[in-house]
């Protein structure tokens, strides 16, 4: 089948107009919550993510742009991305929880009463302190397997992402500690919030957000996280740092013959990856209170792959547009799709029941239509569509 | 007088499986000579590149770049050192820039990392500024045209493709300049050109360049130092009319027997 090209949007996101138009569309994004309360729920109820789901969706959007730096930029594939998001999940629970009440009370900002056992730093260091720890994770995790290329990276990082949640099974008793509770995983986890030092210097600011209408914090939480890993995707592929990673994935011998340092260069890509992907899963737990082993099946590493190639592998806009519009059908789309067509044809057929079948024929669908992603990145549109396109060239090369 | 020698290669072996590419050889370079490295297909030439470049690692053997040992050293260092090397067939970054295939030769030369490029402080961008001056400077000077800077490297001519590999091999700043038959596909104009072009830039940037060349004319016309490879072994050295007269090179080439 003949590829089919689009009018690509690349090139124009760098005139005037575009960056305006990206603008206004995060600052809807930040409206969002004020909207669906007010304006879009008579229409469109159904079909439009409450703010919790639309946290979601982005803390996951925030996934696609990490691994988009391993797989987008440096060319590493890497399907066992879950063994990050289960790092930063299990650190929240670690220093959120009362996992360890057994070092007494300790509180730094946290978000719960004086006085309550275990560990309880304030959410923010949370998040921090889960992304550092995931990029050693990933330090720790990619220098013995960087050194493949190809399928074995391929077969190996797979390993590792179910050897995580293994590890996280049988961690209940390390010598006796129990480092992660097993399979039941951990629960009651503190939700994000000022703490209550903050609180009582300035009332406004809530010291934990367990109000209904809280849920925006959390939104506007994860569209931050959106925004600090588009800055950063965008700041670090123009640079020697993204120069080096592409040069890698479009040919590492002559990269390494033209001095870049292969096992730092990629390690360091998969670290940053790592940073982000563990940053999103300390959120996503954050807010929902527990996390399990189950939570980190070969699925969610699938998932986020497919955010990536979808959107527009290396395209950050491509993998933005990705992440939001699969973990919108995820967590949302194939719900009203299926109440839509049970109360239509008075059927009752679970269609998220069907959902890995539907991703399935759409990624399939995808690759034969349209293999360069929703909005390809330019270099990517170069290998895939042979011919020259001299006025479209140097859009990659500019800052967007 | 060792320091009138660039490379010294001590019975380099390399051997794959069974195979011998590399038979012992012995092998020096005047600092500022441009010397040439001959011999029939599979003669183990460019095994020796990939050896000097530290892509591969001799089986056995020493080789001392300018005062030090390069065995084992990874390959970045190595070019880090001063070596700097392009393909027999042609490896561009294809779906990068000329221009970013000329900064990514500065790699080495350039020294902005996470932190600084994450911050855009004021010493990245003017390093980044400068690196792509002087990236347009060396595409220039290697003759290609300023169109082409921006054009992927899969969409440029194939003359282009060459030069801009040699721009971004000069990138890396190389003391030593390896080029892997450089003159395959170009027309006898283009060679005579390129020829010209190699000894003005070994005097420009005192260069020292050591290239695999199949053209004898070339070879006569540029080298002032010839080796010759067979079956993995040296089997001559000298002047451009010493090597071409030699009996056993003529062997080697044209496969007649030499007398006794």
């Amino acid at each position: 089948m003949k590829v089919r090209r689009l009018p690509s949007v690349s090139p124009a996101l760098r005139t005037r107009t575009s960056r305006l138009l990206i603008a206004l569309v995060f600052c809807g994004l930040a409206l969002y919550p004020w909207l669906y309360g007010k304006y879009l729920t008579t229409v469109l109820t159904q079909w439009l993510p409450d703010t919790s789901t639309a946290f979601v969706i982005l803390a996951f959007t925030v996934m696609g742009l990490g691994l988009n730096f391993v797989v987008g930029y440096a060319g590493l594939l890497d399907l066992g991305y879950v063994a990050f998001f289960a790092a930063g999940a299990y650190v929240a629970g670690w220093l959120a929880s009362e996992q360890f009440a057994s070092a007494g009370s300790v509180s730094f900002g946290g978000t719960v009463l004086p006085g309550t056992p275990g560990i309880h730093l304030s959410p923010w260091l949370v998040i921090l302190i889960a992304a550092i720890f995931s990029a050693i994770l990933g330090v720790v995790i990619g220098v013995p397997t960087l050194r493949l290329r190809g399928d074995y990276l391929a077969i190996v990082t797979l390993g590792f992402g179910e050897i995580i949640p293994q590890f996280v099974r049988n961690g209940d008793n390390l010598g006796g500690f129990n480092l992660t509770n097993g399979s039941f995983g951990l629960n009651g986890i503190d939700g994000l919030g000022f703490g209550n030092k903050v609180h009582h210097a300035i009332h406004t600011l809530p010291a934990n957000f367990l109000n209904e209408l809280d849920s925006r914090w959390y939104y506007w939480t994860a569209l931050a996280l959106v925004v600090v890993t588009i800055l950063s995707s965008i700041l670090l592929r123009d640079s020697r740092l993204g120069r080096a990673w592409i040069a890698i994935r479009e040919d590492e011998d002559a990269a390494a013959a033209m001095g870049v340092p292969l096992m730092r260069t990629k390690t360091l890509s998969y670290a940053i990856g790592a940073f982000f992907g563990g940053a999103a899963g300390a959120l996503i737990t954050l807010q929902a209170g527990a996390t399990s082993p189950d939570a980190f099946s070969l699925q969610v590493s699938i998932f986020v792959l497919c955010m990536v190639i979808l959107g527009g592998i290396g395209n950050v806009w491509g993998v933005t547009l990705g992440g939001i519009l699969l973990a919108y059908v995820n967590y949302k789309g194939l719900f009203a799709a299926g109440n839509t067509f049970n109360s239509t044809f008075g059927t009752n057929v679970d269609v998220p029941e069907y959902s890995y079948l539907i991703y399935g024929v759409a990624i399939v669908l995808f690759m034969l239509v349209r293999p360069e992603g929703l909005i390809p990145s330019a270099r990517r549109r170069a290998e895939l569509v042979d011919e020259p396109e001299e006025e479209n060239v140097a859009a990659e090369g500019a800052p967007a | 007088m060792t320091a009138e020698l660039l490379v010294e290669a001590f019975s380099v072996r390399k051997e794959f499986g069974g195979l011998v590419a590399c038979n012992d050889i012995d092998f020096a370079v005047q600092r500022g000579s441009i010397v040439s490295l001959i011999g029939p297909n599979g003669a183990g030439k460019t095994t020796f590149f990939n050896i000097l470049t530290g892509a591969y690692t001799p089986t056995a053997g020493e080789i001392v770049f300018d005062g030090q040992d390069i065995v084992g050293l990874p390959q970045h260092k190595i070019t880090a050192l001063g070596i700097g090397r392009t393909f027999q067939n042609i490896r561009l970054f294809g779906a990068m820039t000329a221009l970013e295939n000329v900064l990514v030769g500065m790699h080495t030369r350039l020294d902005s990392g996470l932190f600084r490029s994450l911050f855009r402080t004021p010493r990245q961008r003017r390093e980044e500024k400068e690196g792509r001056a002087r990236a347009r400077e060396l595409l220039a000077y290697c003759g290609v045209p300023a169109r082409a800077e921006r054009q992927y490297a899969r969409h440029l001519a194939y003359g282009d493709q060459r030069r801009v590999e040699v721009a971004r091999a000069l990138a890396t700043e190389p003391k030593l300049l390896l080029l892997d038959e450089p003159t395959a596909g170009m027309n006898p104009k283009e060679t005579s050109a390129f020829v010209d072009f190699v000894r003005r830039a070994r005097d420009d940037r005192g260069l020292t360049v050591l290239l695999i060349e199949h053209d004898m004319r070339v070879v006569v016309q540029v080298s002032e130092r010839v080796t010759v490879l067979d079956y993995g072994e040296k089997i001559a050295e000298g002047t451009p009319d010493e090597v071409t007269a030699d009996e056993r090179v003529r062997s080697a080439y044209l496969g007649t027997k030499p007398v006794a």
